[in-house]
């Protein structure tokens, strides 16, 4: 049965504009959400993939996908970074310093067209090298929409693997800031989600974004990643300086609960936390699972989880009809139908402009 | 032709009406592009306006302006130029369209003075063999299709020349990005009768593991990836493996072919652009062959043809007769050699005729007259014309065509017989390679397939191997 739930306090912090200035000292950015707190930190992970005693950096988003790159253009001579403007190092800095390093061959812009960044990148990365491609904001890959449906996804499978672009990542900063209107802050994930041959993933803070992304890239499989341009800046944390992946398809459970599952991804699971955090004052103890991976999805660690207890609510920024959290619903009605009491998504989505 | 003398340098610059080619990250130094040369005529010509007398003009001719340009320039980021104090338009296309590049006439006698490539007896006749073997391929599966045998077809008439000759100007380790209709490229490269047949059963050996629709090939092995449906996609990824060849400094091209039809796709415009950009070693071969399904090539744009557009993106471009052999080969060769000595994109426009309906879902009879398709078939046909050709030097004769065509008929028929009577695929090929591992999702789907099979066997094809 599904119920609505209304929270007019996400929408609230949702829209305050907190960003892009930063009260805290250093220039260390906390995200401040109604109340100071830090953003999620590698320890506050209940399940903690990353071993003990790494060294790490209190950094941001950008720049933990920053050194993801410097990784990978380091340790593979055969990888390249283009789109647009990442010469200079990009609209939200991410590809800082590449091209001075790396030179011009490698971190190069392109001219003014998605659908030719990433048919390029699949002729290049079908070619046995790693070809990244930034498309500038999510609300703008759709030009690219065939290339990816149509050629990236089906590359392996229509040329039964005498052919494959697994070596094609394309990053895409997306979601809802505050002041991004309609068209740089959308959250078009549904829409890959439907395409098997392709991987969708969207990390939730550094460290997660730094892992994921050289998993992503490393992946024998094209991967759309999409990056919560919110937490660029916002989200600081302690990443670790070495090379380390995390795996893909695995969700993740942020913390152990025994009355609603929790599902969602990205940024999104900031505001989720916060909601954790409320409700517990009401004694109610939520499981929440950021699922990182959107396909190939982890089945099996959500359905444990409502099959313990019982109850399901996903939320997602992106718009409620035909949005993955329905994938979810469906998936997890057909699987735990006899133990479901509740399977709820809330009817509010981001505002089409704030 | 009149060429001015100018007053100063950038005067030069502006009656050329082509500016040096600033300098690129990639190259140190690049020499500038040849002007082109229109014939000389009155600055206005044909397009004067019609509302007030050479009050606003345009002209095709960059000669004999210079007493309205200015003395004076300006280096703006987007296009260093001169000033003219007049307004003009420069004409919607050129006084006369692009010549087309001919070593052959209709008959198969060699032009007077026409560049003649070095092409011997050997290869001359290798290249014959592919053309008639592609034709009389064609022709039997065609008929295979229509008798149901295989449910999709389309054919190659009227192009053979265009295949074969590219193919044989390329060399084996190039990559070909093709459309659909250059299965001669695959011939050449050696795909057998067989490996074309099993594509279009869908059986067992096809590499493709059939999953695609007939004449969809690939093959790794000759570095053709495998074709797909939608128009013009695969051009920017021939740039982008360009672009990979270019890193890995191999002295190699890449070559990507299409239709007129293709070059109206925003893919077309996006790879155009960015070979040209990054500078790398692609051939662009359109087949311009006169329709996109119904679409006559007037309806497809309203430029001179396709070889006007590679002035726009800044590459250099050539046209040529597509049914004429020797001229075909002559050009790709070219085009090769600059493209990967240069690292440069070249775009080259084969004019044609598809003498064969768009596939084997179209009548071609609803939308051209079946004079016109009779003459091409016959009096332009690329095959024929290069056979007079060869007899003309004393390579063939009668025989020697009715053994190629009896033998080419006879394999031809095997092939079809022996790929027709194989197993199709696994059903276990329905859920590999979607991804490199199989995830546990399509695990699950493939039970629940595999179940619902066990309980109603009777509905299942009984030629789909249940392993």
């Amino acid at each position: 049965m599904v119920r609505r739930r209304f929270s007019f306090g996400l929408v609230s912090r949702l829209s305050s504009p907190i960003y892009g200035r930063s009260p805290c000292s250093g220039g260390i950015w906390t995200p401040c959400l109604g109340q100071k707190r830090s953003f999620m930190t590698a320890k506050d992970l209940v399940e903690s993939e990353e071993p003990e005693k790494k060294v790490t950096n209190r950094i941001n988003m950008f720049s933990a996908i920053n050194q993801a790159l410097h990784t990978v253009l380091d340790s593979d001579p055969k990888s390249y970074v283009f789109g647009e403007d990442v010469g200079f190092g990009g609209v939200f800095r991410c590809t800082t310093a590449l091209r001075d390093k790396f030179g011009r061959h490698r971190v190069f812009n392109t001219p003014l067209c998605e659908q030719a960044i990433v048919g390029f990148g699949i002729g290049l990365a079908s070619m046995g090298n790693r070809a990244i491609a930034e498309i500038q904001f999510a609300d703008y890959i759709f030009p690219a929409l065939d290339q990816i449906v149509n050629e990236a996804a089906k590359y392996r499978y229509r040329s039964g693997n005498l052919f494959n672009c697994g070596g094609l990542t394309v990053r895409a900063p997306y979601g809802a800031v505050g002041h991004g209107g309609h068209y740089h802050s959308q959250s078009p994930e549904a829409f890959f989600c439907h395409v098997p041959g392709i991987k969708v993933v969207i990390p939730r803070s550094p460290s997660q974004a730094k892992g994921l992304l050289l998993a992503s890239i490393r992946d024998p499989n094209p991967v759309v990643f999409f990056e919560p341009k919110w937490l660029y800046r916002l989200a600081v944390e302690e990443v670790p300086v070495d090379d380390y992946t995390l795996p893909l398809s695995s969700a993740e459970v942020m913390r152990k609960g025994s009355d609603i599952t929790l599902v969602g991804w990205g940024a999104q699971l900031a505001i989720m936390e916060e909601a954790c955090d409320e409700v517990s004052k009401l004694g109610i103890s939520c499981e929440l699972i950021d699922l990182r991976t959107l396909i190939p999805w982890d089945k099996e660690l959500v359905e444990d989880s409502v099959n313990k207890t019982g109850r399901l609510l996903v939320s997602h920024e992106a718009p409620v009809t035909g949005g993955f959290g329905a994938e979810i619903a469906a998936s997890i009605t057909n699987s735990c139908f006899l133990r479901v009491q509740s399977l709820t998504q809330p009817q509010i989505s981001t505002p089409a402009f704030s | 032709m009149m060429v001015p003398k100018p007053a100063s340098s950038w005067a030069r610059l502006i009656t050329t009406g082509l500016l040096r080619r600033p300098s690129h990250p990639f190259h140190a130094s690049r020499s500038t592009i040849a002007p082109v040369r229109f014939p000389s005529s009155p600055s206005c010509g044909p397009f004067a306006s019609v509302l007030r007398e050479r009050q606003f003009c345009s002209s095709s001719s960059s000669g004999d302006e210079s007493e309205d340009h200015l003395d004076e320039f300006l280096d703006f980021p987007g296009a260093k130029v001169g000033f003219i104090n007049k307004i003009k338009f420069t004409a919607e296309r050129p006084q006369e369209p692009v010549p087309c590049f001919r070593v052959l006439d209709d008959h198969g006698r060699l032009i007077k003075d026409a560049y003649m490539p070095e092409v011997d007896k050997p290869l001359a006749i290798r290249m014959y063999q592919n053309m008639v073997t592609l034709q009389v391929m064609d022709t039997l599966f065609f008929e295979a299709q229509r008798q149901g045998r295989f449910s999709f077809y389309l054919t190659t008439f009227g192009e053979e020349a265009i295949n074969i000759a590219s193919a044989a100007a390329l060399n084996n380790d190039d990559m070909v990005y093709a459309q659909y209709r250059e299965p001669g490229v695959l011939m050449w490269r050696g795909f057998t009768l067989k490996e074309f047949a099993n594509q279009c059963f869908s059986n067992v050996a096809d590499y493709g593991k059939g999953r695609q629709m007939p004449v969809h090939y690939g093959s790794a092995k000759l570095n053709y990836p495998t074709v797909s449906s939608p128009i013009g996609t695969q051009l920017p990824h021939a740039v982008g493996a360009a672009y990979a060849f270019k890193m890995d400094q191999k002295p190699l091209c890449t070559t990507t072919f299409f239709g007129e039809g293709a070059s109206s796709e925003g893919d077309f415009h996006g790879a155009m652009n960015f070979a040209a950009v990054l500078e790398v070693p692609v051939l662009f071969i359109c087949r311009n062959n006169g329709f996109a399904i119904s679409t006559p090539a007037s309806e497809q744009f309203k430029s001179d043809g396709v070889v006007a557009k590679g002035h726009a993106y800044g590459m250099r471009s050539i046209r040529v007769d597509g049914n004429d052999t020797l001229a075909m080969y002559a050009t790709v060769k070219a085009a090769r050699k600059m493209a990967v000595e240069e690292s440069r994109p070249i775009l080259i426009e084969a004019l044609t005729y598809r003498v064969g309906h768009h596939s084997t879902s179209d009548d071609s009879g609803k939308y051209r007259k079946g004079d016109e398709m009779q003459h091409w078939k016959t009096m332009r046909d690329p095959v024929l014309r290069f056979r007079r050709w060869l007899e003309g030097e004393g390579w063939w004769d009668t025989d020697a065509e009715q053994k190629l065509r009896s033998d080419a008929r006879n394999e031809v028929i095997s092939a079809l017989q022996s790929a027709g009577s194989q197993m199709k695929q696994p059903l276990t090929n329905l859920f590999t390679d979607v991804y490199d591992t199989i995830p546990r999702n399509l695990i699950q789907q493939e039970k629940e397939l595999r179940s619902t099979v066990g309980r109603h066997h009777e509905d299942y094809p009984s030629d789909v191997p249940l392993y």
